[in-house]
Parts: C-alpha cells; structure tokens; sequence
C-alpha cells in the first residue's frame, strides 16, 4: 500500500511530462524538425553552469507570485488579481525608493514594506468587495487587473524620469537600495559562479517567502483554520472561524506576497519601473501554482521547470527550430498536469471509498459470522 | 390556508399621476427600456452642452463605437452561451487569440469571409479543449480556462513562425496583409442626412442623429454578422427547445438528465459554440486591420466576459455593456479625446449622484453616502482641471461593471450550476 502510494504520487508528474514531451514532439515533427535533436540541444543549453544561474534568477518572481496564488487557492480563493498587485506594487515601490535616501539595508527594507502595502492594499478590494457584497473574486480580480493597467500607466506620466524624455519609466534606485548579487556571498565559502553571471541577491528573500508561506499556512492556528475555511466552509464556521474575515485576510495576505513578485527584477536588475519591465509574472505564478500543486516545495521545482524550458527554448533557433515551440511544452505540460492530478484525485478517493467498504465488510463478518459479507 | 384561498382578491386601487406612470413603467419591460435609452442620451446631451465637447456624441464617435462593440459582443455572447449550459469560460480571451490567428491565415489564402470561418473553427478548437478538460475530465474550470489563456499565445506564435514567417509583410508576430478586405456598407441618404442634423448641435436630437449616422454609415459586413447574433442567440436560448435543453443543463443538470436530455452533449456544444464566438471575434478584428496581430486582442475576451455579467447573463444587457466598453474606447481614440473624457468625467459625477439620491429616497443610506461622496469629488475634480488622461477613460468601463458588481450583485443571476463539474449518475 505505501509503495502504491508513492507510484501514485509519481504517477502524475510523471504522466504529465511523457503527454507534454509526446504532444510537442507531435508538433515539432509536424513542422518538419527532429524532437530528438531539439531536446538534446536544449538540455544542452540549459545544464550548463550559466543557465543554472539564470534559471534561478528567472525563476524567482515566478516562486514568489505562485506563492502569492497558492495562499488563495488554499482556501479556495483565486487571486487571479496577482497581476495587477505587484505591477502596482512594484511601480509604488520603484517610486517611493526613488525618491528616499536611507543606510542600505533600511532603504531596501522600505521599499518591500511599501511593495507589500500596496500588493496587500489592492489585493483587500476583492477581499472587502466579496466579503460585504458577495462578488465573485475571479471577475472582480479580472477587472481590477486592467484597472491597474490604467492607473499605472497614468501614475507613469506623473513620476516619470524626466532625465529620458523618450522613456515612460522611474527614475533609477540609488545604490542603496539595490539589493548586491551574490556572488560576492558566495565567494567567501570559496564557491566561484561563472563569470558574467550574477545570481540574484534576492534568492534568501524569495526562500523566505517560502519558509514563511508553510510556517504560517501549515504550522499555525491560523493556517489551520485557513486551509479549513477552504476545505469545508460550514465545519469551519461551526467551530467558531468567521468565513467573511478569513477571506478578508486570505485575500490580504495573498496581495502581501503578490507585492513582493516583482521585487527580485526592480532590486536586483532593473532598478526602475517602465514599459521594459517584466509583465504577465502573475498569469505564469497562476501557472506555476496550478504545476506545484499549492505547496511550497511543489512550487519551488515547478518554477524552476518553467523558467528552465524558458531558458533552455532560447537556443532552439540555433538549430533551426522556432523557440516558441517552448511556450508549447510549458503549456501541454500544465494541462496535462492539471488533469492527471484531477485524474489521480479521483482514483485515490476511489480507492479509499473501496478500502472503506472493504473493511466494513470485513468487520462485519467478523462480528456476526453466520452472515454472509456484503459485497459491492 | 382554506381562510385565505375563499378571501376575495382585492384589486388594486387605481393609481394617478406619477404613480400610474411609475407602475406602468415597472410592468411594461419594452417602455422601461426606452425610457433608459432616452434618459442615457438625455444625459449625454446635456454633458456634452455643459462641457462643450461636441465629440461625445459626434457620429464619428458612434462609427467606431458600433465595430468596437462587435468583438466584445460576440466573445460575450461565447461566455453566455458556454455559462448558460454550465460551463464558466475565463478562456474566452485565448479562444479570441486562436480566432485571430486562423482568420489572419484564411484571409490572406481565400478572402476576408473565409477569414470568419476559419477564425470561428479555431475558436471552437480551443473550445473543445476547454469542453475536454471540463466536462470529460472535471477540472476545475476556472483553472482550465486560466490554461487555455495561457496556451493560447504560445500556439499563436508558434503557428506564426512556422506559417507567417517568410512570406511577404509576414513575422513571428503578424500575418501578411490580406488582399481584400470585408465590404463596408453605408445607407444612401440617410447616413448625410444624419450627419447634417449631428452637425447642427441641437439638444438631444442632434445627438440621436450621431447615433443614427452610427448605425447608417460605414458598417462593415462582419459587424452586421456580430450584431445579428445577439438577436439570433436570444432567440435561440429562450425560445427554441434546444436553447431549453442547453440552460437546463445548466441550471439543473440531474432534473435535465432525468428528462433525457444530455447534459455532456449540451455541455459540449455549448463551450464549442462559445469558442466559435469568441473565434468570431477574434476574426472581426484580424479583418480589422487586414492581418492577424500579435495580441491584437488587447484583454477583449475579458471585455466581453465582463459585459456578459454587466448584463446579468442575459443577451440585452450583455448588449449595453458591450455597447459600454466600446464607447469608451470609441472616445479614447478620438483626436479631441481631453475634453471629450472631461464630460464623460461630468456624466459620471451626474450618474453617481442620481444613483446616490435614489439610493437615499430607498434608505439605502451607507451605499448612497459613499456614491454621493464619489459623485461631489467627481465634480469637484471636472471643476478644477483642464485635461483628463486617456487611461481614465480605459478603466472606465471595470470600474462601472465593478460598481455594478458591488451595487447589484444580490440581484444577479448566474446560472444555478455552472461551475461545478458533474457526471452522470453523481447527486448533486
């Protein structure tokens, strides 16, 4: 039994990724290219030291915006709000750390506090809209995205750096409030990362984020009644945990984190906000959330996942091959995943139901044994 | 019980006055639709009078706002008819993408009514992977129409490198030019007509005249197509017996069941017509500018999803919030668009007091308080500047479906089973 278990956890990543790999290699055949010589150059590309870097730097905000979603999902809200929280968040914060001088770890320490504010701030519209007026988060979510769109591009007219007139962008963070890469750190232990590559000083912060989401979510009173709230609302009201504030504060904490996605790029390589800045973090954390199953080691590998075949689709058109085929892997690969959890799901509950009335069966013979077992 | 069945019902004492209007009002639907529509113009009128902004209701205005409303309208229709059978559609902006992709290929090779063909099959494609997922395998349906978002660009863009690329005008992030366009269609005589009246400037009867010279001048084919199908789908879901089965599946899909009626089959068709819709869309605006785009579709299949629930999940008011997201983007594209959002900003302070007075006279006093509090900043604001940003005119329409949203949500209706997977045999 508990080896059938852990084939059963295996069954559907595994299952996923053989679907993914058979379903883009039907598309590379059909475009005429080899699968074979395509993986091969990609895996290539992507084991080596370089892009190990670069993987973990992509995968970052991914880890943080996932985290963001999952916290959501595991009441079961969906935060599809995630986006518009930490472009605006990220904006603010671009702007606020600006225009303030402070000692180093202060200044940095500001900025994600007013990153986290205006993530948490925005993220309570949806929260109280719900809570006092029954509307549905997704759409409120959806609609709250393109709002955002609307007031930073306005906010960007107003804070823009006058020094770049052609540009709609902040003025840069002074150096102290950038976060240092680190390679530096690393080099005291005497471990030397490639040259010209930097490993993003906000990798601790992002595994804290991590840390935190599984102390509070499974470790506390608090989490306890959170993924409560999520599984069965009425046994969780009836044991004294009032819904309404529990998807107030799911939503709040959600738009914390959320504000917080889009500090690894400002901190640690763009230093300012503007039209190259990262968009769409939060539609790939809903994917990566969905791939990691809510949880934050799950999360961890998916967002590594993603950002390695976004990584490694990037050599593809040196031999020939469209590097869009990348985006069709990661998106097979999410479907078919989402399935095969939903497949396994229902196989396991299956089986308990089967298990169950086994047993019953079982005992009931045992009790009374001039009657005959029941069986299904 | 037998007390009150013998009781004589007593008839209602003759109303007079403003009474007997109001009664009729609320009892005849048509008049009350018409009275909206005359009171929505009086009020523009009077904004455009006051703010001297002759583009608010200017017919070029309403030219474009009448196409504009045609790719909303027609992914809104989509996410109806997939929601009324049961269904949730947040995907109805990849099955957009899918329809842009394919119309912007078939229009380059065969002609602009190919282009709406295919961009419908390549809608219904990405809507039979959303039924897929949905119904046969009962995933969440939200999450799988977060996916199909998700896949969509990518198979767009990947299809583009392996088709467009190359060809003349062609890139990874366009189709190549279509020869010919969709023909555009104006009324002789009416369309100069109305333009001479919108012209003159007079209150209220100029202003119907721009949206006559709207609906007179310039339309091209396939926004007549979108248009067509609001009436056509209304009729469809409420009064054929097909139209009966597809809501009852989505409604109550065991009582549906036990009448013989398939729900997987309903549940089926209903999401591949909904992607087909939303593929339409799609294909009206790659016939648009004559070439697929890379994310030429700019949020609209959430648009559409948004005036899908403006209207309550029902087609006339699916119609108006449509109509209402592509106003505003009719009047953020004008030249003059400053002062023109500067009456929109009056209308909207005019609106939200009204709301907050009727809100006050039925003692709804907290909600009527914050609007009338929206309502003086908002004048106060149209007082003291002199230009208003375009992009307060783009979150417009959010902002108003979300008011709608908080103000009305006790009173909307979504279908009683949609977003709950079901099998056959499986209790409610």
């Amino acid at each position: 039994m508990k080896l059938k278990g852990i084939l059963l956890w295996l069954a559907a990543p595994v299952v996923a990724a053989v679907a993914a790999g058979v379903i883009s290699s039907i598309a590379l055949l059909l475009s005429g290219n080899s699968p074979a010589d395509a993986y091969n150059a990609m895996w290539d590309y992507v084991s080596t030291a370089d892009s190990v870097v670069v993987v973990i730097n992509k995968a970052i905000p991914y880890y943080v915006a996932a985290c963001a979603v999952a916290i959501g999902f595991k009441m079961n809200l969906f935060n599809i709000g995630v986006d518009g929280q930490y472009r605006l968040a990220a904006l603010f914060a671009a702007a606020f750390g600006a225009a303030i001088s402070a000692p180093a770890v202060i200044h940095v320490s500001l900025i994600l506090l007013v990153a986290m504010l205006v993530g948490g701030g925005y993220a309570a519209i949806p929260g109280a809209l719900r809570v006092t007026r029954g509307v549905n988060e997704v759409v409120s979510t959806i609609m709250l995205n393109f709002v955002a769109t609307g007031i930073t591009a306005y906010l960007l007219t107003r804070w823009r750096n006058p020094a770049v007139p052609l540009q709609a962008e902040t003025k840069p963070l002074p150096a102290s409030g950038r976060i240092p890469p680190l390679n530096g750190f690393l080099e005291h232990f005497g471990y030397h990362l490639p040259a010209g590559t930097l490993l993003s000083g906000f990798l601790p912060i992002a595994v804290l984020v991590g840390v935190a989401f599984y102390v509070i979510i499974y470790r506390t009173r608090f989490g306890f009644d959170l993924r409560n709230s999520g599984r069965n609302p009425d046994a969780a009201r009836s044991s004294g945990v009032s819904p309404k504030a529990m998807i107030l504060r799911t939503m709040i904490l959600s738009g914390i984190v959320a504000g917080l996605a889009g500090m690894s790029p400002l901190l640690t390589e763009f230093f300012k906000y503007g039209d190259t800045f990262p968009t769409a973090i939060g539609f790939t954390g809903l994917a990566v959330a969905l791939l990691g199953r809510n949880n934050p080691a799950g999360i961890g590998i998916a967002a590594l996942v993603w950002a390695g075949i976004e990584r490694a689709a990037q050599v593809l058109p040196q031999v020939g091959v469209p590097q869009e085929i990348g985006q069709i892997i990661q998106g097979t690969l999410l479907l078919s995943a989402v399935i095969a959890f939903e497949v396994v799901r229902r196989y396991r509950l299956q089986l308990l139901v089967r298990d169950a009335a086994a047993k019953t069966a079982a005992e009931r013979t045992e009790r009374t044994p001039m009657m005959p077992a029941v069986t299904t | 019980m037998t007390a009150t069945t013998t009781t004589p019902v007593e008839a209602p004492a003759p109303l007079r006055g403003i009474g007997r209007i109001r009664d009729e009002i609320e009892r005849n639907k048509r008049l009350r639709i018409a009275c909206l529509i005359t009171l929505g113009i009086g009020a523009l009128s009077m904004a455009r009078v006051i703010a001297d902004a002759p583009g608010l209701t200017a017919g070029t205005t309403f030219v474009s706002a009448i196409g504009l409303a045609s790719p909303i309208l027609l992914a809104g229709l989509g996410g109806l008819v997939s929601e009324r059978s049961g269904i949730i559609n947040i995907g109805l902006e990849g099955m957009m993408i899918m329809g842009t992709w394919f119309a912007g290929w078939a229009g380059y090779e065969y002609g602009p009514w190919w282009a709406l063909f295919f961009g419908a099959f390549g809608g219904m494609l990405a809507g039979l992977l959303h039924a897929v997922a949905t119904i046969t395998f009962g995933i969440d349906q939200i999450v799988s129409g977060v996916a199909i978002n998700l896949i969509a660009p990518g198979v767009a863009r990947f299809l583009a490198s392996e088709v467009f690329v190359g060809k003349a005008d062609g890139s990874i992030t366009q189709s190549p030019t279509m020869p010919h366009g969709i023909g555009h269609f104006t009324v002789p005589g009416l369309s100069d007509l109305f333009d001479r009246i919108n012209k003159h400037e007079w209150f209220f009867i100029s202003d119907v005249a721009g949206l006559l010279y709207g609906i007179t001048t310039d339309v091209a084919y396939s926004t007549m197509l979108a248009w067509a199908m609001l009436p056509i789908f209304a009729y469809i879901l409420w009064r054929t017996a097909f139209g009966l089965r597809l809501r009852s599946a989505g409604e109550k899909p065991s009582a549906a069941d036990s009448l013989g009626v398939s729900v997987y089959r309903m549940r089926y068709l209903g999401v591949m017509i909904s992607g087909a819709l939303a593929g339409l869309g799609g294909a009206w605006l790659a016939l648009d500018i004559r070439a697929y785009n890379q994310g030429q579709t700019a949020g609209r299949g959430f648009q559409g999803l948004a005036a899908m629930i403006f209207g309550n999940w029902r087609p006339g008011g699916l119609g108006l919030g449509a109509g209402l997201f592509a106003y505003a983007q009719a009047i953020s594209l004008r030249t003059d668009a400053n002062t023109a959002v500067l009456g929109l900003l009056l209308l909207a302070a005019f609106a939200f007091s009204v709301v907050a007075l009727v809100l006050a006279i039925r003692r709804r006093i907290p909600p009527a308080i914050g609007l009338g509090v929206v309502g003086m900043a908002s004048f106060y604001y149209y007082a003291i500047t002199e230009q208003l940003s375009n992009q307060f005119v783009f979150i417009t329409p959010y902002v108003v479906t979300l008011l709608v949203l908080a103000v009305a949500s006790q009173r909307l209706r979504p279908p009683m089973a949609e977003g709950k997977p079901w099998f056959k045999g499986q209790s409610e």
